[in-house]
This record gives C-alpha cells, structure tokens and sequence, in this order.
C-alpha cells in the first residue's frame, strides 16, 4: 500500500483519488472563547477541568464538521491551541513569556524567549489526537510547528546560533512525532511559515526535517506547510527534503507562483491550496476545480492534495464550512471527469518516486 | 571622545496602549493609522510619547526620540499617511515576521507636517531632541510607484522627506534609518544616486546626521559611496556582523563621528552594561577612535520587536553606558 492510498475511503466512488484535506487550525466556536474567558477569569468558579471538558467538547463539534463536509482526512480544528509557537513553548522547558509584540498593526502575539537549554517536558499533542481519532473513522493529520518556525520566532538567549536551537527543538518535535505514531497517527504535517520569511535558510530546514525523518516510520505520511512567501527563493531546494508532501499556498496570490513549480520537474506530492482564507466569499464549486486544474499542471492527480491556502481559523465558521465542503464537492467532480476522461492528465510515470 | 548614548526610535507601544488602541482602532488593514485619526486616539498616543519620553529620562539617555508609537507601518509611515499614498495590501517588513501596508504613491509627494507635529508635542518636553526618519533609499524601496517616472521616484522621495525636515522643530539630531541600503543593495549608478538624495536630505537640516544602516554590513562600494555625502556619521550595526563592519571602517575609513549598533534591538537578552563597554573598547582597539568626534551607542534596530519589559531594560542597559562615561570622564 503506498501511503497515500490509506487514506483513500473504502467507499470512495471513482478510481482517481485527489486527497482533500485542511491544514488544521477552523473558527473556534463562539461559546468555547467565552469559556477560556471563565477560565483565565481568577474569580469565575472555573477550573482546569471544566476547561479540558469544554475543548473536548469543541474537538467532536469541529469533527464532526469536517466529516460532514466529506474531508478523506480530518483535522480537530486545532480548539486546544491558542497559537502556533506559544502553544508549544508552554510545554517544552527552557522558554519564557515576557509579553506580547507586534506582528503588524495591532496584531500582536506572544513571543516567547529560549532562556536555557529546550527540554522535552509533557505531551504535546498525543492526547489531542487520541481523542480526535477515537470520534472518527476516518483518518486524523496532526499539524505540529516545526522546529525552524518555533526557533526563529523566538527570542534566542540562550543558544550560540539560532540553527544549533533549530536542531535541538527538531530532536523534541521527533520525539513528540514518534508517540504520535505509536498512538496511530500515520499523516503529520510540519508547519513551517518560518521558511517564507527567512528563504536563506531552508538548509537549516532541510537538516531539521532529515533529522525528524530519519526515524519515521515509513507508513507515516510527512507533509510539510510553507505559506505567504516568494516560493521561487526555495524552489526547487525543498524537493531535496525527505517529506511526502509539499502544501503550498497558491490561490491568495491567484497561482501567480504556479510557474514557479512548473520550472522544475515536482517530484514530491502536491498539496495545493485552493480556497483563499483571507476572502470571506465561498469560492464555487466550479471555480475551485479551475483552481484543482491548476494543481494538475503541476503533479498527476494521484499525486494530488486539495486544501485551503492556509488554517481557517480567522474567517466566520459558516464560511469556512461552505469552503471545505465547496473544495470537496470540487474535488469529486474533477476525479469523475478524470475517470470518464473529460479531463486529460497524465498518470505518474512509473519511474517517479 | 564623546559618547552619546541614544536609540533609532520606533518603540513598542506599552501593554496597555496595545490594548487601548486596539479597541480604538481595530485589528484590520483599513483600522491603521492615516492621519486622520480622532480626539481619543489622539489623546492615547499623546500619553504615549510622554511615556516614552519619561522611559528615556528614567534610563538617562543622552538623546530623546519621539519613539514612533504611531507608525504602524513602520519606517514605511512617512508615507502611509500621505493624501497622494494608497496603502494596499500587507507585505513582509524585510526579512522579519512583521508586516506593513505597501504604500503606493499615486499623486505627487508634497510636505505634509505629520512628523513635525509629532516631534513639536515631543520638543516641549526635551533639550536633547532627535529626529528619526526612514532613509530616502529605504522608503523608496519600502514604497511602490505609480506616479513619478522610475528614475526620478528616489529623488522625489528625498525631496520629500527634506520638505519635512523643513518644518521640525529644532534637533540636535537626526538619525536616517538606511537598512535597506543593507537588505536590498543598491547597484552600480544606483549606488552613487542613494547617497546623492542622503545629501538631499541631510542638507535640510542643521543638526548632526546619522546615516544608521542595520542587518549586517554594508557592500564595499555601497559604504565607499554613501561616506561621500555630507553627514557627520555613518551607523554599523556591530550585533549582526562584526567582521565585515569593521572591514569596511579599516579599510576605507568613516565619517568623523560614529554610531555604533551594539545592544540587540530584536532580542530579550539584555547586555550586560560591562558587555557594552567591553564592546566599546574592542572595537575602539581596532579603529582610530581617539580621533572620532562624538561616538553615538545604541541599539542596532528599531525597539518595537522587543516585548516592554526587555525595551525598558534595554534603555536601562544603555543608560548605565551614560553613566559609566561620565564617572570616567
């Protein structure tokens, strides 16, 4: 069985199978961030437990949407994380909180500062998919940030250089990776929007994930997320890195990049982003199969994913939905069209890898 | 020798202007800062400087900047709140995980008093008053343009900024932020014009120019270049690159003041006020310092990437070099 074939539903209805999926953070719902409000409120009669019963609570609602929206590979919306670096530099010793700073406008986050040597600490992320996996049957990819993006947005004290902490922190994310296989996951998708801001690095990254790979097991699929960025800066360097799977962000910048991909022969599996999460409209569905076309200029459709650009965490959730559920029905359409053959594609040579 | 201890301005809002001014404002491109903004907004950034200012005094700094708590959008901001500028989409602030609104110029760019209003409020509060401003090439290449011919948009731009510089109220000096002559190097003729519309603009001012350049060294020919125009010191951001900085310093010598980037600007770390002087004297070792007329010590970058806590520390930090040099002096 390849790996991408696991995640082919048994009752999935046409031959070809054009993975769809989400990258992983979704609208929370309204009620649960008045709940964190209780909780983070000293005086409210609200503790940890009541906290943890409340995300379980949002993990089944979030579930439960992308099944219905048909997803082949579901996410739990992320409801657990407030952020992607802060959420792990919680958990991992040697980071510290000083407060927030500004990312643009009055946008800020909390950025965390390396004051000591990282260390694994407590579980990251193996409760949050046991729980996902146990509400469904379809399979469950657990996005987790990568060790260059929780490097480099955080304040370096205590390391000589900025890679040796990259290195380290890749040995704590490898760890937490090998019990979320043990636990079951077979589809983990390392996020790292880092890239896109500092392209001179993407040997750092490239060293990171070779060390995160080398002890995966060969069923997981590994899939790497870089987002808003010049992909020409790293393209075609990152097919050197041992992952599965690239999911790119294309249809913000309305494929302008596309050509990027074309230049080079791409030899990994596509994930192509096909709803734009910055626009609060619901592409239809006949304009994201133009946009799933696209992605077949670049792979087969065997080696094809489809997903929105980017999380979807900051769009209403009713749009967010329509756009998951508009990207499958999409998704279907062009497989039925690609088996009656109102759509030419080529099939992966046999002598790709 | 003297030592001035000062700052390139652009400071973090404190946690309670972040909060107040985000419900003022908003959260959204269309929210930002255009100039216009009302009475209670106003008045927040008002109470702002006055921090900022008192921060300064607090930490003992030989130069008070106005501390930018109105540039959203950075060193771009001169622009950004220009009747003939459209700002449009969000676009990454040079290699950093910060973003700004791409400033179009549409129409021409004539003065327009939104800095000198914010430096005339700071004025009344300081004897030591420095001006900060994005370098003329910076805020070219920050900026798009759909209104000069391309090869008269930089020229433009330093007019521009000396037509600013006409209304400030008086300043002993004026810092130039210059990193994109680091980031994004000039080229061949392009180069000499860089330094050519830095004139322009130093020209328009009687206090003491810094040329600041940080994230890393500058080329060879772009530094040979830029030590013709008429400023008293040109800045070396000496966190990020020792080696080349003082390469270039050896070997095609500097202006007759300096100001030397020595305290990191975009980390929590704070050094040690025997690490700067220890940074002090080594680089003073490697360079005919005895014969610089004023050495200016400040952080390499701007201080909005730092949380409060570490931009007060930082100003503490620089403040001990204040104090240290005139026990010895």
């Amino acid at each position: 069985m390849s790996t991408r074939e696991q995640f082919r539903r048994p009752d999935h209805d046409n031959e070809t199978f054009i993975m769809t999926t989400v990258v992983g953070s979704y609208p929370k719902p309204k009620w649960l961030h008045r709940v964190r409000d209780l909780w983070e409120d000293e005086e409210a009669n609200f503790d940890d437990e009541d906290w943890a019963e409340a995300t379980d609570d949002a993990a089944r609602v979030i579930t439960d949407e992308h099944e219905r929206a048909g997803l082949d590979v579901l996410v739990d919306g992320e409801v657990r994380r407030n952020e992607m670096v802060e959420f792990f530099a919680h958990r991992i010793d040697g980071y510290e909180f000083n407060g927030p700073v500004k990312v643009w406008g009055h946008n800020y986050f909390d950025k965390p500062s390396v004051v000591s040597e990282v260390t694994y600490d407590e579980n990251w992320l193996v409760d949050e998919y046991e729980f996902a996996a146990d509400l469904t049957d379809r399979p469950v990819k657990v996005p987790i940030t990568g060790p260059y993006t929780l490097a480099n947005w955080s304040f370096n004290e205590a390391y000589d250089t900025e890679e040796e902490l990259a290195y380290d922190l890749a040995d704590l994310v490898n760890e937490e990776i090998q019990k979320l296989v043990d636990a079951g996951a077979r589809y983990i998708q390392i996020d790292e929007p880092a890239l896109a801001t500092t392209p001179d690095d993407h040997a750092i990254v490239g060293e990171c994930l070779e060390r995160i790979a080398e002890e995966v097991h060969e069923d997981v699929y590994l899939g790497l997320h870089v987002c808003y960025g010049d992909y020409s800066r790293i393209y075609p360097e990152i097919l050197d890195y041992p992952v599965d799977e690239y999911d790119l962000e294309l249809a913000n910048g309305d494929y302008e990049q596309l050509e990027v991909f074309k230049e080079h022969d791409f030899t990994g599996n596509l994930a192509l982003g096909v709803t734009d999460v910055h626009v609060a409209e619901v592409e239809s569905v006949a304009e994201i199969k133009e946009n799933i076309k696209k992605g077949l200029e670049v792979v087969p459709a065997d080696r094809l994913t489809v997903s929105p650009d980017c999380g979807l965490k900051l769009l209403p959730r009713d749009v967010a939905y329509e756009k998951m559920a508009n990207m499958v029905r999409a998704a279907r359409e062009v497989e039925a069209e690609i088996d009656n053959g109102e759509i030419e594609v080529a099939r992966t040579p046999a002598s790709a890898d | 020798m003297s030592i001035v201890t000062t700052t390139p301005g652009l400071y973090p809002l404190p946690d309670w202007g972040k909060d107040s001014l985000s419900s003022l404002k908003g959260h959204q491109k269309g929210d930002l800062i255009g100039g216009d903004e009302g009475e209670e907004i106003t008045t927040t950034y008002d109470e702002i400087r006055e921090e900022f200012l008192t921060d300064q005094r607090e930490a003992g700094l030989d130069r008070a900047v106005e501390g930018q708590a109105r540039w959203d959008d950075m060193l771009a901001h001169p622009l950004a709140v220009h009747e003939n500028v459209e700002t449009r989409g969000i676009v990454r602030y040079y290699d950093n995980n910060n973003f700004y609104r791409d400033p179009v110029v549409t129409g021409e760019l004539t003065a327009n008093g939104d800095i000198a209003r914010e430096l005339q409020a700071t004025s009344e509060h300081t004897d030591s008053l420095q001006a900060v401003l994005p370098g003329p090439y910076s805020l070219a290449d920050l900026a798009s343009n759909e209104h000069y011919r391309e090869g008269d948009f930089l020229d433009a731009i330093a007019d521009f900024l000396a037509g600013e510089i006409g209304s400030f109220p008086a300043h002993e000096t004026l810092f130039l932020l210059e990193p994109s002559l680091v980031e994004t190097p000039p080229g061949d003729g392009e180069d000499e014009r860089a330094s050519e519309a830095i004139d322009r603009v130093a020209a328009a001012t009687d206090a003491e120019v810094v040329v600041h350049t940080y994230w890393g060294a500058l080329e060879e020919k772009v530094h040979a270049h830029l030590l013709d125009a008429d400023v008293d010191a040109v800045g070396y951001d000496f966190v990020s690159d020792v080696e080349d900085n003082l390469y270039n310093i050896q070997e095609y010598g500097t202006k007759d003041s300096i100001a030397l980037g020595l305290l990191d600007g975009q980390n929590t770390l704070v050094e040690s006020p025997d690490t700067i002087a220890e940074r002090i004297d080594w680089i003073g070792e490697r360079l005919p310092a005895e014969e610089f007329e004023t050495t200016y010590v400040s952080t390499n970058t701007e201080l909005f990437y730092l949380p409060e806590n570490k931009y007060k520390e930082k100003l503490a930090a620089l403040g001990e070099v204040a104090a240290r040099e005139e026990v010895t002096a």
